[in-house]
């Protein structure tokens, strides 16, 4: 090995030391190559008439005529809407919530009992989606929905044929959305709420301070970086959805889409069931790309007001 | 100011008791609408309290059983094996990305970390996988897209590695004569359990509730998991009896259709609700490493 190295370049045998990190790496990035940076080349598609007859690659150009058609209708207006604001209520009750929910918790000192609500907080979050679905059906089933037979006769009210009126479903996928999620985020605060000094608090006690002003000046302010970080989060990915709650929770039913469609629910009818490809892929183009530039610009802001806080 | 604390430390009990109380009882709601007598439900609908018992729903599912226990095969083979490919591909390139050391090592962390900020999304995706590689109808398809490794995890192990495993101790591994394959596997791996197990269980749980994959590559019922079955249910009662050896005709006739949804999800979140306490320490501090800056 020594006589040898002697005769190459000194340059390349040190290279050559890496060679087996290199080979490591290869499955990872061949993966990303096939997973995440052809598809990014593949939003070319949507300046094209898909036809497969004539392949993907070999389909001719049209320019932005898809792009025209999907902002000609009507539901690039009300997918955006719905997208948009589906999920500034999202992250402002979602993280509220949260975040009342974990100061509650950080006050229970029985440790079982604080064992005990933690667990089961966070069981909505284990279960999938569909899951979900069936239990809000068990809810919401028009002719043997716990509501329709049960609780809405006890109030003396008529029964609601839930999966045909949309005007309800913003409250029910907020409902289920923050059900699914707070215990989540929750648990996330309160990781971030153990961490403070008890000393602090200890020193407000003796200043008479109350346990609502010790949350306003000591807890919250404490816990604003990782307030930050998730809201940062979120807000880089608002123009994206959670796909399952907004198709499999309202069981994909027809009549409620003016209030359930979102970008992810109209690309995936567009492919998958309509066959119309090149809108979907325009509709997929104009989320990624915008998508993009709302995670660098929420990024950009934060740095500016504080690095630590950034992303990158 | 005791008596005001105490005060908090009530209304605190009130309102976890209150939110708990809503995550458990859905599923009491449908474990109780399962064991109900279809001509219960009809008159009362789904109730924590029916007026007639009856295992008829878990009968009709056991005629069944052929679909449903291949299904639950899909589910358990691909967790296995995806969560094991998994954690290999993710460490393998989260090791060498971990390295000071490495020519090249910055350009490459930094293709892992573009995969997080911008994507191609459902149509390009869904085009390569069916157009480029035909893995439609194919096991690969429950398992690869999306799910196999993503960056946001390469990027938490990395930092996991930097973080706990000195720069000097792999030097001298390295001096003594360790391959770099050696170093992984004797020292990398063993002294990152804990990454491993948490990046492991939240895989695994990923796999074992994967209903995309299903939904978007596959038709053929014999690669359907136990989601997509309980997702095609759901939109198709009849899907069952059309593709196991229940046959039709009267049994179908006589099916307590209602009672079935429930029985079948049941069925479906058994599983997770039995496992949960063994891993759930795991999950809760998982749940933190995530969050906390990856």
């Amino acid at each position: 090995m020594h006589t040898k190295a002697k005769a190459i370049p000194k340059r390349r045998i040190h290279l050559r030391r890496f060679v087996p990190l290199y080979i490591m790496m290869l499955p990872g990035i061949v993966y990303l190559v096939i997973n995440n940076y052809l598809p990014m080349f593949g939003l070319a598609m949507a300046f094209k008439d898909v036809n497969f007859a004539k392949g993907i690659w070999n389909s001719d150009w049209v320019g932005i005529k898809n792009f025209t058609y999907l902002f000609a209708t009507s539901d690039a207006f009300i997918i955006t809407r719905n997208t948009l604001l589906y999920n500034a209520v999202f992250i402002v009750l979602g993280l509220g919530i949260a975040i009342a929910i974990a100061i509650l918790l950080n006050e229970i000192r029985h440790k079982l009992a604080q064992r005990f609500y933690q667990s089961v907080i966070i069981l909505p979050h284990l279960i999938s989606i569909i899951l979900v679905s069936y239990l809000v059906y068990a809810l919401l089933s028009p002719e043997t929905g716990l509501l329709n037979k049960t609780v809405l006769p006890m109030l003396g009210l008529e029964p609601i044929s839930w999966y045909l009126e949309p005007k309800y479903w913003p409250y029910i996928l907020t409902l289920v959305h923050i059900w699914k999620g707070a215990g989540y985020s929750c648990i996330v605060f309160l990781a971030a709420m153990i961490g403070i000094d008890r000393e602090y608090y200890e020193a407000a006690e003796i200043d008479g301070a109350s346990k609502w002003m010790q949350i306003r000046k000591i807890t919250l302010p404490m816990i604003t970086p990782i307030i930050t970080m998730l809201a940062l989060l979120a807000v880089g990915r608002i123009f994206y959805s959670d796909f399952g709650l907004f198709y499999q929770v309202p069981m994909n039913s027809g009549s409620l889409y003016s209030t359930t469609n979102v970008i992810d629910t109209y690309v995936f009818r567009g492919l998958m069931q309509l066959g119309n490809i090149g809108m979907s892929a325009a509709a997929g183009f104009y989320q990624s790309v915008v998508g993009f530039v709302l995670v660098l610009g929420s990024n950009y802001i934060v740095r500016k007001f504080n690095k630590e806080n950034a992303l990158f | 100011m005791a008596k005001a604390y105490r005060g908090w430390r009530l209304a605190a009990h009130i309102v976890l008791g209150l939110f708990s109380l809503s995550c458990i009882l859905p599923f009491i709601l449908m474990f109780m609408a399962s064991i109900t007598d279809d001509n219960a439900i009809v008159n009362d609908g789904y109730s924590f309290f029916p007026s007639k018992f009856s295992f008829g729903a878990y009968e009709y599912l056991f005629q069944a059983s052929d679909l449903i226990l291949r299904a639950y095969g899909v589910t358990v083979l691909v967790t296995v094996v995806g969560t094991a490919a998994s954690l290999l591909m993710t460490s393998l390139l989260a090791y060498p990305l971990s390295r000071k050391d490495l020519p090249g090592g910055k350009i490459m962390a930094f293709i892992v970390f573009f995969t997080l900020l911008f994507n191609g999304g459902l149509v390009p995706t869904y085009m390569v996988y069916t157009q480029v590689f035909h893995i439609q109808n194919t096991l690969w398809a429950q398992i690869v897209p999306w799910l196999l490794m993503n960056g946001f995890n390469v990027l938490l192990m990395r930092s996991f590695f930097i973080n706990t495993i000195p720069a000097a101790v792999i030097e001298s591994a390295s001096i003594d004569g360790a391959g770099e394959f050696t170093i992984y596997r004797r020292m990398i791996l063993p002294l990152s359990l804990p990454i491993l197990a948490t990046i492991g269980l939240f895989q695994a749980l990923a796999f074992w509730n994967d209903w995309n994959n299903g939904l978007v590559f596959v038709n053929d019922p014999n690669v359907l998991n136990l989601q997509n079955v309980l997702n095609q249910i759901m939109s198709n009662i009849d899907f069952l009896s059309m593709n196991s050896n229940m046959g039709t005709g009267e049994a179908l006739s006589n099916m307590p259709r209602e009672t079935f949804r429930m029985a079948i999800a049941v069925i479906g979140v058994v599983p997770i609700l039995l496992a949960y306490p063994f891993f759930q320490r795991y999950f809760v501090k998982g749940l933190t490493i995530g969050a906390v800056k990856g």
